[in-house]
């Protein structure tokens, strides 16, 4: 950590000791405060254990495992293809990206490549899960500062694009549907259409949680100039996704991948990145609001585009993969994820390592909290939004 | 392009056009080019280190992986974040590089599979097909160790990546774990977010962070024992019944002939 995000630190947390000084003055004892695992802000079961001084937090430390499933030693035993299903159960909104750099990575090992209409189809079905998930934030965020009505519009239009998805898929939540080499299935009739309506309703819905929330001098007083990340801090801590464009730092693997994005087709389209300088509550929130607006353009562009053709490459039927080692990883709706698979040629791997977004997004909390006022634990925990399988795999 | 005014000060809110953006694209490099980018990195690792640099692989156009000795663990990645600008802590983990003994089910069926490739072989040349099948009983015995990408000499290894977000280039590197000592450096001092990953290998594989603030359990109960994504460690629940999943990739009656 170097010095200078060292002092914006101490420097925040002198400010509110000025604030509190009442506490200081009744020199109240120190206490222990739990929070979860059972707390809406937690997506999960999540606790927290936070020691305060007065109204302020001193210490807090995350307490995880509640939901470890071993999806590391159990991928161990399972071929392949049986591994998809596993994985769909790490970021349980966004199931579909998560299969996404796990089949990359054995594609890349197997040297075989999707056809065109399969990765358009891929990225499409990832801008959606993208989509589904950020959609349940963006309506979250404001529960967790005491507004209740955007989480039911969030969960209405959700809907849409769960049954899209569901559509295409068959499954609303764990698609399972991505294959080394292609898709299970191709598009059904009319989906194209429906999807086109969906995303209207979408970019609707932003507009809406735009006046409703952003707007807000409530929600603006509880987030903005809350929870600040500086880059360097959140770059060491391994923040990724929302969380550190956020922080100003202008990094998206869509567009700046470095290993196998070869199964995606981002550079094809017309977007771009958005950051927000601040790195506060407020900016995380707002970078997460365009980032689904971005999609929704993404998503006309890529069922405008849509190539025709075969959706999977000529595989064997048993899938052996070649022994050695990828890693591939995707800008996924909560951040970086990627899988390390380590393969000696047999029908299953070896090792795989899962790189999921939302452990390295917490593990910044305790740095983060330490100084800030009780109800901010709550909208810091929701700003950084994270998926408890996503932690716990 | 949208702007944020922030103390009247206008500050441009989304990057440039990505379809412009492309010249520091490494996806750029032909896979059949030398890769300058990554043959970069590795000079100025090779400059650097020295003799403490033990191994290396580039596969162009795709990645890096380096192996560092154990005690020049930590300054690598000082020198990583510090020298080349790797700024972001992608991840951190080990392997244990001791041969599959836990997985019973799933050898079986790797058996009966190599007893169908014989079977084939031994139409074609039977001479060849008897040797194989000794070979494979040796295996089945004693199956040597073999290490991955950049080599390796001991059972245990931690591997790390990191991420350089500006140049949108990427390492892994490696470490072989003394396996007397069973500890490596600590990467706390230089990435804060190393903390959690290494707990986790600790309890995962029982290794030690020499450095470290404080190994405490992650997932696992305080009071559990073993380490359990070491290979020796067994999954009880395939010992105990057999996995129903197995019938997937049972052999198919039809499968030669079908076009795969």
């Amino acid at each position: 950590m170097s010095t200078v995000s060292n002092r914006r630190q101490l420097d925040y947390i002198a400010a509110q000791a000025a604030d509190a000084r009442v506490n200081l003055e009744i020199e109240t004892e120190g206490m222990t405060l739990n929070i979860g695992p059972q707390h809406p802000a937690t997506h999960g079961t999540l606790r927290i254990v936070a020691k305060l001084d007065g109204e302020q937090v001193v210490a807090a430390e995350p307490v995880m495992g509640y939901m470890h499933r071993g999806y590391e030693k159990l991928s161990e035993v399972r071929t392949y293809p049986q591994v998809t299903t596993l994985i769909n159960r790490i970021d349980w909104l966004g199931s579909f990206a998560n299969e996404v750099p796990f089949i990359l990575a054995a594609e890349q090992l197997m040297e075989v490549e999707a056809p065109p209409r399969a990765q358009w189809i891929r990225t499409l079905l990832f801008e959606m899960s993208r989509i589904a998930n950020v959609v349940l934030f963006l309506g979250d965020m404001a529960v967790q500062v005491g507004a209740v009505t955007p989480v039911f519009f969030a969960f209405r239009d959700r809907e849409h694009v769960l049954n899209q998805i569901e559509a295409a898929t068959g499954g609303r939540f764990h698609p399972n549907f991505d294959r080394i080499g292609g898709l299970k299935d191709d598009l059904p009739k009319g989906w194209v259409v429906e999807t086109k309506q969906v995303m209207k309703k979408m970019r609707s819905f932003c507009d809406e949680i735009e006046n409703l929330v952003l707007g807000n001098e409530i929600f603006q007083a509880r987030t903005r100039g809350i929870g600040v990340v500086p880059a360097d801090v959140g770059l060491a801590y391994g923040l990724s996704g929302a969380n550190i464009r956020g922080s100003g730092v202008d990094w998206d693997l869509r567009r700046d991948g470095v290993t196998g994005l070869g199964g995606l087709v981002y550079s094809e389209l017309d977007w771009r990145v958005w950051t927000h300088p601040d790195g506060d509550s407020f900016s995380r929130f707002w970078v997460r609001l365009q980032e689904v607006r971005e999609a929704t353009k993404m998503i006309d562009q890529l069922l405008d585009g849509l190539p025709s053709g075969s959706i999977m490459a000529k595989v064997p039927r048993i899938i052996k993969v070649p022994a050695g080692e990828a890693f591939v990883e995707t800008e996924n709706p909560l951040g970086v994820m990627g899988y390390y698979v380590v393969s000696k040629g047999g029908l299953v791997p070896f090792r795989v390592k899962i790189r999921s977004a939302s452990f390295s997004n917490m593990s910044i909390t305790p740095w983060l909290l330490t100084g800030v006022y009780v109800p901010d634990i709550i909208t810091i925990l929701g700003s950084l939004y994270f998926i408890l399988g996503d932690i716990d795999r | 392009m949208r702007t944020w005014l922030n103390g009247g000060e206008v500050i441009r809110l989304s990057s440039t056009d990505t379809t412009t953006d492309t010249t520091v694209d490494a996806n750029a490099v032909a896979t059949d080019a030398v890769d300058e980018v990554r043959e970069a990195i590795l000079s100025d690792l090779n400059r650097e280190l020295g003799d403490a640099l033990v191994g290396s692989h580039i596969a162009p156009g795709v990645d890096i992986t380096v192996r560092v000795c154990a005690e020049a663990w930590a300054t690598t990645a000082t020198f990583l974040r510090d020298g080349l600008g790797f700024a972001f802590f992608n991840f951190l983990s080990a392997i244990d590089w001791l041969p599959s003994l836990g997985r019973d089910m799933d050898s079986q069926v790797d058996l009966r599979l190599q007893a169908a490739d014989i079977t084939e072989q031994a139409a074609d040349n039977p001479e060849q097909a008897a040797d194989s099948t000794e070979s494979d009983e040796k295996d089945t015995e004693s199956e040597a160790m073999e290490q991955g990408l950049a080599g390796g000499d001991t059972r245990f290894q931690v591997f790390a990546r990191v991420n350089d977000v500006v140049q949108h280039r990427a390492i892994t590197v490696k470490a072989d774990v003394d396996p007397v000592e069973m500890s490596v450096p600590s990467w706390v001092p230089v990435y804060a977010g190393a903390n959690w990953h290494e707990r986790e290998a600790w309890e995962m594989f029982g290794i030690d962070f020499v450095g470290h603030p404080k190994l405490r359990h992650i997932y696992l109960p305080g009071s559990f024992e073993g380490h359990p994504l070491r290979k020796d460690y067994p999954l009880l629940a395939r010992r105990i019944k057999p996995w129903p999943g197995i019938v997937d990739v049972e052999l198919m009656p039809t499968d030669d002939s079908a076009s795969s």
